[in-house]
């Protein structure tokens, strides 16, 4: 049987690769994509969490789904507000939306 | 054997993962993103949690994959292949990631976690349907106002304005 | 006790703090475009709370075993560690005499509101948005003002009746979040003055500088819960748990041993010093009164603010779980200080609300004081009556705003028609122009905008408007503890008696004096608005016979009875003569809940030094104002040479003062000094990163070893030098994005702001690994 660490690493990994995404990527489809890898390996160590710690119960399945569907919604909202931004400002590039800046 | 295939289907997952991050391309770093989260629906199988996978394959790939190209494909005029790909943070952040995946694996190698010697239930779907009306029904139901308000918001986010 | 046993009505408990949400939720999602239905509303849904929430409160009281068994009603919500948080409510002694008090100021406030707002005025239409609305008219953003007061009433509600601090915690945050919305309610609010605090920047003040300390209050809840691992009130005070956080020390760097109670005591304190705007936070009240004035009067006099009161009153076993600890006098402190500092700020303010707001900061610093000292009993019933008399002289200082904005418009049009017709043109466009900026041009330019909350610009408003005065005395002779009739003499005194009878001499003479310049700002406020002859033509023309006035004004006038009458439940059994016909239900009530909770809250002996204090600095700080600002009451007769200004009138105190009364007036300079040390402080450190990187460490050493990188290279094969410049250039960039991350700290954009998040999140993990368990 594999060992529940070998889970944990690769749910890092995966983790650490959305995170570069998130951070680096000029476009913002590609961020969402990034934020997505995160999410993933979130679950990864959910369910690995879940099969070696508490098989008894369905705790690990039951926050897995509700990850699924709070990334179904910000999927949703994210590309809605892209499509807003793309229609008012002609551009995706994360860079160049810096209306935070003080 | 088992570990055998999680290494290859590891290996498989994490190079696509790099490709959607590094990618020129685009719609290429999608399909890419598709072949990740295949990957890990084949953890899930592993991991018994069939259920779960089957959702990931419906709600990511079906769902989330396509709407990721719909977006792709809606501003395409201005997703120039010849653009950098990267801000100039990147550096930096493949650093910091790095070292982020270094701590985590250090961190959770280092940890003993207890262990369970519980078993599987027997009709798992059967008890997470059950347990979703019963002790879940709150966060539940919460989740399922959330996906009502996250679709209005998208439509009237992303309505025409005349 | 058993399930039987307990009053249905108790069960009704969750639809106090619901009803309001409910309204709130309706009026966002449905009525908002209709401002009546929007109001109504609101105020219909306050006042079903406020009728159960008396009915709970009164069942409540008759019984006599709510202090040892408190009602609950709680449902497991989230699982944290190995315990689930509960989503509670409770009903004892303390959240029956808060609910007493809440939804009632809530519900009266509303009332207030619905007058304040102008509902049922016709729009004006060259109103804007996020701007006051011209006397006489609607404001345009009515609605979402009765959603946010709505959401602020379910805040405040749920924060009395939590049973946990995770509950409590939330609901406070609700109230931090309305409050912030509130002030920044005219969020297009410009002024003329650049030095003035808009509306817009005084929201963010307030909801940054509370941020503080409600960041220490939560690193402080959270280690309380990896203490005990529970946050429900019922396990923090068992005694057993108490012993154990009084007992077990933790190291801290610099300061030694501390007892974990001491460091928790201290760190929940510090959330309360940012929510009651105790110094060093109080900053943010005054400029909270850019606010509309119900918003002043309920969130930032009689509920919020008090909160801050209300969790230390509710952790109070916490507090003194180590006896005489240093959280306690550090409570004590604070507030003592806190009280006579703002009241010396207080009598140089000639804003009619920044008066009130100081005087609230002060009467706040008294409630900490007393806790510090271990005057429970007396701190909460203080904290009632200041409640009631407060927001009775915050609503009748927005009726007197809104009299002289309606005198200065009729003073306006009366100008116009005196005028020759070149200035009635103008005169008329000004006026029906609408606006904000109904500017004095009838005064000579160089004189200010007229400003209806300055005192100086009031005098003789009450023959004019005596509805408003009459109440608005009460309220006055309340806060300045006029002796035996008013609700403040007998929470006050009880203050004073506690701190003399147990020998705390300082706290004593600290409060006396910060009494006494309570009584003397109050007369001083009373006399420059509402006595003599009128100072402007604004204070001439204004009066309360418009409709709204009489929303405005019922409430007021329940108020008074509440800011006379509610003292009258807490006097002493000891006091001369009244004492044989009181029952003192009120220490009765509070007692018996102390006992629950093991506090020593015995009622006091008569002692005649306190008494004879409260009475003498009570009435001499009533005559001495009087006295000082009579001769200013008589100036008004000047009121039509053009060249004149009330503005140009030296205070009476400015002379004899000097220097003193200029920093008084000035606030001891406290938000100049934060702006140079913070915020300067941290413009200085961005820039000095940017040398430290461009110019002269990072930069030369990078360049030095490029260039001596290269050097070698070239002495290398084609192979060689490749690699070689792939790192000198991997250098090269990281440094180039550490230079352009820190040299734009403020880049606006969120991948800047989320890779410091990262790199804070790997370095924590990597402490927490190299870390010896």
């Amino acid at each position: 049987m594999v060992p529940l660490t070998w889970y944990l690493v690769l749910a890092a990994a995966l983790f650490a690769i959305g995170m570069f995404g998130v951070l680096a990527r000029k476009n913002a489809v590609a961020v969402l994509m990034g934020v997505e890898l995160m999410l993933n390996a979130v679950n990864i160590n959910l369910l690995a969490f879940w099969r070696y710690t508490a098989l008894g119960e369905l705790v690990g399945h039951a926050f897995a789904v509700f990850v699924i569907t709070v990334a179904a919604a910000e999927a949703a909202v994210g590309v809605a507000l892209f499509i807003a931004v793309y229609r008012q400002r002609d551009t995706v590039n994360v860079e160049e939306l810096d209306a935070m800046k003080g | 054997m088992e570990q055998l295939f999680f290494i290859l289907l590891a290996l498989l997952t994490l190079s696509a993962a790099l490709m959607v991050v590094t990618t020129r391309n685009l719609l290429h770093a999608a399909f890419w993103l598709i072949l990740v989260f295949f990957g890990i629906a084949g953890f899930f199988i592993l991991l018994h949690a069939e259920f779960l996978a089957v959702v990931q394959v419906l709600i990511y790939i079906g769902a989330i994959s396509t709407l990721i190209i719909f977006a792709i494909m809606l501003t395409r005029r201005i997703m120039d292949p010849q653009q950098p790909r990267f801000n100039s943070q990147w550096g930096l952040v493949g650093g910091l990631a790095a070292l982020l995946f270094v701590v985590l694996a250090a961190v959770t190698t280092r940890v003993a976690w207890p262990t369970t010697s519980a078993t599987l239930p027997a009709e798992p779907i059967k008890q997470l349907g059950a347990d979703f009306v019963g002790v879940y029904a709150v966060p539940f139901e919460v989740a399922s106002v959330l996906l009502v308000v996250a679709m209005i918001g998208a439509i009237i986010i992303a309505r025409e304005r005349g | 006790m058993h399930e039987s046993s307990i009053p249905f009505i108790y069960n009704l408990t969750i639809l106090v703090p619901v009803l309001p949400f409910l309204a709130f939720a309706l009026i966002v999602l449905w009525a908002n475009r209709n401002k009546k239905l929007s109001a109504g509303l609101a105020i219909g849904s306050i006042a079903l709370s406020w009728l159960i929430g008396w009915a709970i409160a009164f069942t409540a009281f008759g019984a006599h075993e709510i202090a040892e068994h408190p009602f609950r009603m709680a449902r497991a919500w989230l699982p944290a560690s190995r315990a689930w948080q509960a989503f509670g409510f409770m009903v004892d002694p303390l959240s029956a005499l808060m609910l007493l008090m809440v939804p009632f100021v809530c519900f009266l406030i509303f009332v207030y509101s619905y007058g304040y707002m102008g509902i049922g005025k016709p729009i004006s239409a060259h109103d804007q948005r996020g701007w006051p609305a011209t006397p006489g008219h609607v404001d345009p953003l009515a609605s979402r003002f009765f959603a946010y007061i709505a959401l602020f009433a379910t805040g405040m509600i749920g924060l009395v009746l939590a049973d946990n601090l995770i509950m409590l915690l939330i609901f406070w945050e609700i109230m931090g979040l309305c409050s912030y919305l509130l002030i920044g309610f005219w969020f297009a609010r410009t002024y003329d003055d650049p030095k003035k605090i808009t509306p817009k920047e005084a929201g963010l003040k307030a909801f940054l500088t509370t941020r503080i300390g409600d960041t220490l209050m939560l690193a402080g809840i959270l280690l309380l819960f990896a203490q005990i691992g529970s946050l429900s009130f019922n396990d923090i005070f068992r005694p057993e748990t108490l012993e154990h956080l009084a007992t077990a020390t933790t190291h801290l760097p610099l300061v030694g041993p501390v007892p974990w109670a001491t460091l928790i005591a201290i760190l929940i304190f510090c959330g309360a010093i940012g929510k009651s705007a105790q110094f060093p936070l109080h900053v943010w009240l005054p400029d909270a009164m850019e606010g509309p004035t119900p918003v002043s009067a309920l969130i930032h006099a009689a509920t919020m603010v008090s909160a801050g009161v209300y969790l230390i009153i509710r952790t109070f076993p916490l507090m003194a779980a180590v006896e005489h600890g240093p959280a306690l006098q550090f409570i004590a402190f604070i507030g003592a200080f806190t009280a006579l500092f703002s009241a010396t700020i207080a009598v140089a303010q000639n804003d009619i609300k920044k008066v009130l707001a100081y005087s609230t900061v002060s009467q706040l610093g008294f409630m900490f004081a007393a806790l510090g000292i271990g005057a429970y009993i007396a701190a909460t019933f203080h904290l009632l009556t200041h409640s009631f008399f407060k927001a009775l002289l915050f609503l009748g200082s927005g009726s007197v705003i809104h009299g002289m904005e309606h005198g200065h418009h009729e003073g306006e049009q009366e100008t116009s028609r005196r005028g020759d017709k070149e200035t009635r043109k103008q005169g008329d466009k000004e006026v029906s122009g609408g606006g904000h900026h109904l500017s004095t041009h009838h005064l000579s330019t160089d004189l200010p905008a007229f400003d209806p909350q300055d005192m100086r610009n009031m005098g003789g408003l009450f023959r004019r408007m005596p509805r408003t005065a009459w109440t608005f005395i009460i309220g006055g002779m309340a806060l300045a503890g006029f002796p035996i009739v008013t609700a403040g003499f007998w929470s006050k005194d009880e203050i004073l008696a506690d701190a003399w009878v147990h020998g705390h001499t300082v706290i004593f003479v600290t409060l006396a004096v910060a009494a006494l310049l309570t009584a003397f700002y109050t007369a001083r406020q009373i006399v420059m608005t509402f006595f003599g002859a009128p100072r402007t033509p604004a204070a001439e023309h204004a009066s309360e016979h418009d409709s709204i006035f009489t929303w405005m004004t019922i409430p007021l006038m329940a108020l008074s009875v509440f800011a006379i009458g509610f003292g009258w439940v807490g006097i002493p059994t000891t006091f001369p003569v009244l004492g044989q016909w009181s029952s003192n239900p009120f220490h009765h009530l509070m007692g018996s809940l102390a006992e629950a909770l093991h506090i020593e809250a015995a009622e006091l002996p008569f002692a005649a030094t306190p008494l004879l204090t409260s009475v003498v600095v009570a009435l001499g700080g009533l005559l001495l104002g009087w006295l000082t600002y009579r001769r200013v009451a008589q100036i008004g007769q000047r009121i039509g040479d053009p060249t004149w200004s009330p503005l140009q009138m030296p205070d009476p105190l400015a002379r004899p003062l000097g220097r003193v009364y200029t920093v008084l007036q000035n606030k001891y300079y406290f938000d100049e000094f934060y702006g140079r040390v913070f915020i300067k402080g941290v413009q200085r450190l961005a820039n000095w990163l940017f040398h430290f990187d461009d110019a002269w460490v990072i930069d030369p050493i990078v360049d030095g070893v490029g260039r001596l990188w290269r050097r070698l290279s070239e002495w290398g094969h084609v192979f060689d030098e490749r690699i070689v410049d792939g790192i000198v250039n991997g250098i090269g960039a990281v440094t180039a994005a550490v230079g352009s991350a820190l040299r734009f700290i403020q880049t606006g954009r969120a991948q800047n702001y989320l890779l410091v998040g990262l790199a804070a999140a790997s370095v924590l993990l990597g402490v927490f690994l190299v870390l010896p368990k």
